[in-house]
């Protein structure tokens, strides 16, 4: 199990993260070492990619790996914390919502989970996103 | 965790600060000479260097700002501290308040009697596209940062979940702007010394002046209220929502308490300090406040035997103006959904119940990320010996905290200071 894993398993639109198998604690990205009971027995799981939107943010002045991507000022994204239906909650892009009219974006929204490539990425990565359902 | 005191007392007996503010003649060790050079002329009484046994310093990344790394050693030796040890410390915007702690556990430890604090960063020779990306590597890069999230989006991400939590606005977040620009306005080290109903001026005096109509904004709050003078950052947070990009440092020099009194009559006293760790936001319960402020301010006031009604004032981490409003309540000194309404009614002023960010906060006075934290107890090494001139806080203010954040809270630490009469 490594870091690598969890965009591996993106590319296939697959969300993984680990479940202990001591104390049942769910962690999305997945870890070896279960940070509640401290056993070192845990294994990969994939989420059901279902959830609600917990926050979020419509960015207007982004990043640089973001700016390549071809958002801006007059191009906003949305991304936020979304509390996924098995407990554990993840960062990912929101994508489909009203980006013009964030005050029409609700907390606690249901969500489900889909990916996303962006232009001009040298990684070529595939990213974790959700959008309304 | 368990509870802590201290085995040795900590005294503050001088500070010193550079000007906050955009400097490009300047390296980080000319800011930090220029705030050592001020503690030396603070110090009430005799002081050679050879007092000091050793040196910590403050700093998030000069390796990414300046193309410097290991920086300690290098600053201890431009102002002739050499060859005492000299050790950076970094905790993102928390650095600071984390290098005061660590020179206390020194002269704690018995390691140590005098210990020379720093913070330093200089900020504006990067882009503000590569500060942008210095600053988020505070962040977790690995999952965070590649999801899009920036600082303004985290803090923002925070900010909706209070609002949507606690039915708040963003005309708070716009008073504690006013506010902090008010106070930043009588501080002649700020980096803004303008209040918003100046600013508001000034550019309605340049559209006239380029025969443009003058723009309409009633008052400071409609002003903020206008997409075009206070564009979106990451909503709901805009520009003046915003902490600056600025270079600057500040010092303190701490002794074991018994020591005190040979540098300065009137020492300010650590009597509490806590600090905590936390996973990304994504890791934690609740997205409306910074769960590790919570814990480090818990142990703080435990440590000084302190309950919030008790502090005088306080110096608290507004690198957003959320954060000012969530580190009201993490404190204590609001309820739990009460600070956006505090903030709103004035009580957050410095002639209101419960001053926060006389200096101006770092959202006026500047937030040169590593000296951030020590900016904060110069300034209440100012009003807590009544030398704070216009923005002077009435009624002989006693107990000072300052509250220093690290990322999104992945570090927090407080500090409590007392002047004993
Ligand atoms: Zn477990």
């Amino acid at each position: 199990m490594n870091s690598k894993d969890f965009y591996l398993a993106l590319a296939e639109k697959k969300l993984i993260g680990s479940s202990c198998q001591v104390c049942g604690l769910q962690q999305v990205p997945q870890r070896k070492l279960c940070p509640q009971c401290h056993a070192e027995n845990t294994q990969i799981t994939t989420f059901s990619g279902k959830g609600t939107l917990a926050a979020f943010t419509v960015i207007r002045v982004p990043p640089m790996h973001m700016a390549r991507a071809g958002y801006g000022s007059k191009t906003p994204y949305c991304v936020g914390i979304v509390a996924l239906e098995e407990g554990p909650s993840v960062s990912a892009q929101i994508l489909n919502v009203d980006l013009a009219n964030p005050d029409e974006i609700s907390i606690g929204m249901p969500l489900r989970m889909t990916t996303i490539k962006r232009e001009s990425d040298p990684s070529e990565r595939t990213y974790l996103a959700f959008e309304p359902c | 965790m368990r509870q802590s005191n201290w085995a040795r007392e900590v005294a503050v007996v001088g500070v010193g600060m550079s000007k906050f503010g955009a400097f490009p003649e300047q390296s980080s060790r000319d800011l930090f000479v220029e705030a050592f050079l001020e503690l030396r002329d603070i110090i009430d009484k005799d002081f050679e260097l050879d007092q000091i046994d050793a040196f910590y310093l403050g700093n998030f990344s000069s390796d990414q700002f300046e193309k410097q790394a290991h920086l300690a050693p290098i600053l201890a030796n431009w102002v002739g501290l050499s060859p005492i040890p000299a050790v950076r410390v970094e905790g993102a915007c928390a650095s600071g308040g984390i290098a005061i702690r660590q020179g206390a556990l020194a002269i704690a430890a018995g390691l140590a009697d005098v210990v020379l604090v720093g913070g330093v960063e200089k900020m504006t020779d990067l882009e503000i596209a590569e500060v942008t990306e210095a600053l988020a590597t505070a962040a977790d890069t690995l999952y965070e940062i590649p999801a899009g999230f920036t600082f303004p989006g985290f803090y923002a991400a925070m900010a909706s979940a209070y609002m949507t939590e606690f039915g708040a606005d963003q005309k708070a977040f716009h008073q504690v702007c006013i506010k902090n620009h008010q106070n930043g306005a009588l501080n002649p080290k700020a980096q803004y010394n303008q209040t918003i109903a100046q600013i508001m001026a000034a550019k309605k005096a340049r559209a006239v002046q380029k025969g443009k109509p003058s723009p309409e904004w009633e008052n400071e709050g409609s002003f903020l209220s206008d997409p075009r003078a206070n564009p979106s950052i990451a909503w709901p947070l805009s520009l003046f929502d915003c902490s600056p990009v600025t270079d600057g440092s500040a010092v303190l020099l701490l002794t074991e308490s018994k020591k005190a009194k040979q540098f300065t009559d009137h020492p300010l006293y650590l009597v509490g300090s806590g600090q905590a760790s936390d996973g990304a936001l994504n890791e934690r319960k609740t997205l409306f406040n910074i769960p590790a402020a919570v814990t480090a301010a818990k142990h703080a006031y435990a440590m000084a035997g302190l309950k919030p009604e008790q502090i005088d004032l306080a110096e608290v981490h507004d690198c957003f103006t959320i954060a000012e409003i969530m580190a009201s309540e993490d404190l204590g000194f609001f309820d739990r959904g009460e600070g956006w309404k505090a903030a709103l009614d004035g009580k957050t002023r410095r002639d209101g119940p419960r001053p926060i960010n006389t200096s101006g906060g770092l959202k006026a006075k500047g937030h040169p990320v590593g000296a951030s934290g020590i900016g904060q107890v110069v300034e209440l090494w100012k009003q807590l010996r009544g030398e704070a001139g216009e923005r002077q806080v009435e009624g002989d203010p006693q107990i000072g905290l300052a509250h220093n954040v690290g990322g999104t809270g992945q570090t927090c630490v407080v500090n409590i200071l007392e002047r004993r009469n």
